[in-house]
């Protein structure tokens, strides 16, 4: 060390190239660790099955992912489009998360009911602690199919300004579903989030109960459904 | 008409019997400013809340009951911008002594002007840490009228400020925060 002499205290500054530079300190982390130094990746797996997360804990966190991506959007369907891929690698990990923590045995679901039985309850008590409200499937059109949640848990303390009213932030859960679909094998055309509105006539009642009422609307792609019908045509 | 100043959050002064109250119903008074008068309401009834922040500016207002006299905006502006520079003055005149916080604590905020009461109405200040204030309008028979504003905050905290489409000290335009105050608040 230039100019530093260790037995004067006093720190001499006689010109630029005597000036003495402190050694680093080693890095010192300060995270909270418990006595037996064993951290979350060290626990089972299914020991955090109990435990949950306070809501507004989650409500800051996500309320960041919210004005992160709305700073950087010019539209609302492009800040759906990014709050949907935040959620896309959640789903991927929570397929085999919760197959492996189910209590029986449990398969990957090959067909289509069975991967929105999943979803609709399995996959709902993970995140919400309770199942979702409705489980149909479109009249329309023979890939599309919905998951109503009458209030979901993400959009708890989020009100909507009027010139965004199309804007709902549970397309973050629309990303979930839609990574767990893709990684369950079903190739999925897109899944998204929608309010329902007043323009259908008999959910008219339904929200003027749940005015934070939300259809998941989830599209097939193509292969999967060819691979439906290729199943039930031979007797599956 | 009496005004109490007290610490923020900390003890209230020992309640002094108050005789003149119900001398004054002879001769009621009413606020100037603010012109609320009840024609008939019921005794527990909460009139109007109204939020102020940090710079003095109305950031909300909105009246509950029924039958209170109409005031248009600017006169709520107003209110709130004369409330405010009133409670400056009273926090550097007021003659409580300030309060020793406890080991550990921040001191808190100097006190002001904490509520304001005549035989119409009374209204209740409630300032937060963080400098924005409460101002609860009620009848003055309403009870409990700290844990009705402390309420109104928990409600502010809950559906304003973990909303992300809510900017610091800008008008409160939300329309889950307008919902659970009205359940709250209006008595059907």
């Amino acid at each position: 060390m230039p100019g530093v002499n260790a037995a004067a205290p006093v720190l001499d500054f006689d010109g630029p190239s005597t000036v003495p530079i402190t050694p680093a300190k080693p890095f010192q982390s300060r995270l909270r660790y418990p006595s037996n130094r064993k951290t979350i990746y060290d626990r089972h797996l299914n020991r955090t099955l109990t435990a949950s997360t306070s809501l507004p804990a989650f409500a800051y966190l996500f309320n960041t992912i919210i004005t992160y991506h709305h700073a950087k959007s010019g539209s609302v369907n492009e800040i759906e489009t990014r709050l949907n891929r935040a959620g896309y690698p959640l789903g991927i990990k929570l397929l085999d998360l919760l197959l492996y923590r189910q209590l029986r045995v449990a398969t990957r679901p090959t067909r289509i009911l069975d991967l929105l039985q999943f979803i609709h309850t399995t996959l709902w008590r993970a995140l919400f602690n309770r199942p979702a409200d409705a489980l149909e499937q479109s009249t329309t059109k023979k890939n599309e199919y919905m998951i109503v949640d009458n209030e979901p848990v993400v959009n708890t303390y989020i009100s909507i300004p009027k010139e965004m009213s199309q804007l709902n932030c549970a397309a973050f859960v629309a990303g979930i579903m839609e990574g767990l679909c893709d990684a369950a094998g079903f190739g999925m055309e897109g899944v998204s989030a929608h309010w329902a509105s007043a323009s259908e006539g008999q959910e008219g009642k339904g929200e003027e109960m749940w005015p934070g009422k939300t259809i998941f609307l989830l599209r097939f792609g193509e292969v999967a459904m060819q691979r439906e019908e290729g199943i039930k045509a031979a007797g599956g | 008409m009496q005004v109490r100043t007290g610490v923020c959050g900390g003890a209230r002064q020992p309640e002094a019997s108050h005789p003149n109250r119900y001398r004054r119903r002879a001769s009621p008074v009413r606020l100037h400013a603010t012109g609320l008068r009840v024609s008939e309401v019921a005794a527990m009834v909460v009139f109007a809340l109204l939020i102020i922040n940090k710079a003095g500016g109305l950031i909300f207002n909105r009246t509950f009951a029924p039958g209170l006299q109409k005031l248009d905006s600017n006169d709520y502006l107003i209110l709130a911008g004369t409330f405010h520079g009133i409670h400056a003055i009273s926090r550097t005149i007021s003659p409580a002594p300030p309060v020793q916080p406890l080991p550990g604590n921040r001191r808190p905020p100097t006190t002001g002007i904490e509520s304001m009461e005549s035989s119409h109405f009374r209204l209740t200040c409630f300032q937060t840490p963080t400098g924005v204030k409460f101002l609860l309008f009620t009848s003055p028979e309403q009870p409990n009228t700290d844990a009705v504003v402390r309420r109104c905050y928990e409600i502010y905290g809950e559906f304003v400020m973990k909303n992300p489409f809510y900017s610091l000290e800008m008008p409160v335009r939300v329309e889950k925060f307008d919902r659970a105050l009205g359940a709250y608040l209006v008595r059907p």
